[in-house]
């Protein structure tokens, strides 16, 4: 239990996919422009990572180890990733329209992401169980909409603040997830494995 | 060896996947009207709104599910209602190609400033910022937000700090009517004739004149002059009601501050320019 919670922990603040792995830095950017979306893009990424470390973990360790195959794991995973996201997008659209609206738009956006791949890969090289592997993907990808939510609320104010042309924009994007980053690396070893 | 087994279990993988995504395919499809697709293309695709629909896609759902009639698209005009119908096998009907007007000819050489406003140029704010700068509290702020929220770049700002509309181009979306903080622009169908009292200004006549030149100072001379009784005062500013106006054009005689015109003819560009100069000569 202690494990299960540590882990879940530390990928949100310690270990933010985001802020201190740079993974996902795509979308952190792209979409981070409205509340709206972002908040949208977030709850997308908890489902695909979530359901895409679970699929991912069982065929890893019921398929890929037993016939000595673990090299294939990046090829294989990329496959399962990119038609499990696809064939969960065609089931969500007949089964509930209304999730499909809100997600439909950002469930292709982030199945190609190496966030997502990040997430299938380091959870069976750390060699953690099931449970932990699923608790890993949720703290995982809670840490990412953490870091969009933060954003977004910034550049929402941004837009307004007075600034030289030259920092416009991207610029400041760039200069604002520094911080944050350096700022998230205030948690650096309050809890370990 | 190793790499049979490889290519065996990564087709084998990939074959389970296609297999799971042909049957979610088939078992979950879902059936999209093809109506709505082709209503959809029809469309001038602006998502400007002036349906009343979120974009074009919800207007083409709604259109072919039968609530709003086929015409009611007025970017699109008439071709487009043409087209949709016959999607629908109706007749169209006309689709009414309303044009904005700005009720507003005190440009900067006839409507004074209080003040000289150098902040943010944008209508709300200045509007915003202790009432803005024209003496008028009602004229145009010529700081164009109408411009710069028009999709079809139907208005432009002229030299005289006025709004332009080009009759051409605009589509009578609507889009300028909420831009504009002081809601001086209407929209009024296409090609009417008929006379307009060019003001928006509810206030007295006497604050009016000392502001503005040409603002309408509710002294109830075309009300008396119209023969179609088409004219009434509301709230210190006379309205004219364009169904019964039959463009006699008394009214435009009587009025001292040359407030009326007919919609054809309203000040352009060019005759401001000239007054100014006149009024420069004269001052000289």
């Amino acid at each position: 239990m202690e494990k299960l919670l540590s882990i879940f922990f530390i990928y949100i603040f310690i270990d933010n996919f985001v802020l201190q792995r740079f993974f996902g830095v795509c979308p952190f950017l792209g979409v981070s422009r409205k509340m709206e979306t972002a908040i949208g893009m977030s709850m997308a990424v908890v489902f695909v990572m979530t359901m895409a470390t679970l699929v991912t973990w069982l065929i890893y360790t019921f398929v890929l180890v037993p016939f000595n195959l673990a090299f294939l794991q990046i090829v294989a995973f990329i496959l399962i990733i990119a038609s499990l996201v696809q064939l969960v997008e065609i089931v969500l659209r007949k089964i509930s329209p209304t999730l499909y609206q809100g997600l439909g738009i950002f469930l292709p956006l982030i199945t190609t992401n190496c966030a997502v791949l990040a997430v299938a890969l380091l959870a069976v090289r750390q060699e953690f169980s099931l449970l932990e592997s699923v608790i890993f993907a949720i703290g995982a990808s809670l840490g990412f909409s953490l870091a969009l939510v933060i954003m977004a609320g910034i550049r929402e104010r941004l837009e307004l603040a007075e600034m030289p042309d030259v920092l416009r924009g991207s610029a400041v994007t760039l200069i604002t997830a520094g911080i944050l980053s350096l700022a998230f690396l205030g948690f650096k070893g309050i809890i370990t494995l | 060896m190793i790499i049979v087994y490889a290519i065996a279990a990564l087709g084998l993988i990939g074959l389970i996947f296609g297999l799971l995504l042909a049957m979610a395919a088939r078992f979950f499809a879902v059936q999209t009207d093809p109506l709505i697709e082709s209503i959809k293309e029809a469309l001038p695709g602006a998502n400007c709104g002036a349906c009343g629909y979120a974009g074009c896609s919800n207007f083409a759902e709604a259109v072919a599910a039968g609530e709003v009639k086929a015409n009611a698209c007025i970017p699109g005009g008439n071709e487009t209602a043409q087209t949709i119908a016959g999607l629908l096998g109706q007749e169209a009907g006309d689709a009414s190609q309303p044009l904005a007007t700005v009720f507003c000819i005190g440009d900067c050489y006839k409507a004074s400033d209080r003040y000289i406003y150098d902040g943010v140029q944008d209508c709300t704010v200045a509007s915003d910022f202790v009432g803005g700068f024209k003496s008028c509290a009602s004229g145009c702020l010529g700081l164009g937000n109408c411009v710069r929220v028009c999709m079809f770049s139907a208005i432009r700002l002229g030299e005289h700090g006025l709004p332009v509309v080009d009759h051409d181009q605009c589509t009578g979306c609507g889009l300028c009517l909420t831009a504009c903080p002081r809601r001086i622009i209407q929209i009024l169908p296409k090609g009417k004739e008929g006379h307009l009292v060019l003001c928006s200004s509810h206030e007295r006549g006497k604050s009016v004149s000392a502001a503005c030149e040409v603002g309408c100072i509710a002294c109830k001379a075309c009300v008396k002059a119209c023969p179609q009784e088409a004219i009434e005062m509301v709230d210190n500013l006379a309205v004219i009601n364009l169904e019964k106006c039959d463009d006699c054009g008394e009214c435009v005689l009587k009025c001292k501050p040359g407030t009326i015109h007919r919609r054809d003819k309203i000040p352009s560009e060019a005759d401001a320019l000239a007054f100014a100069v006149v009024k420069a000569a004269e001052s000289a």
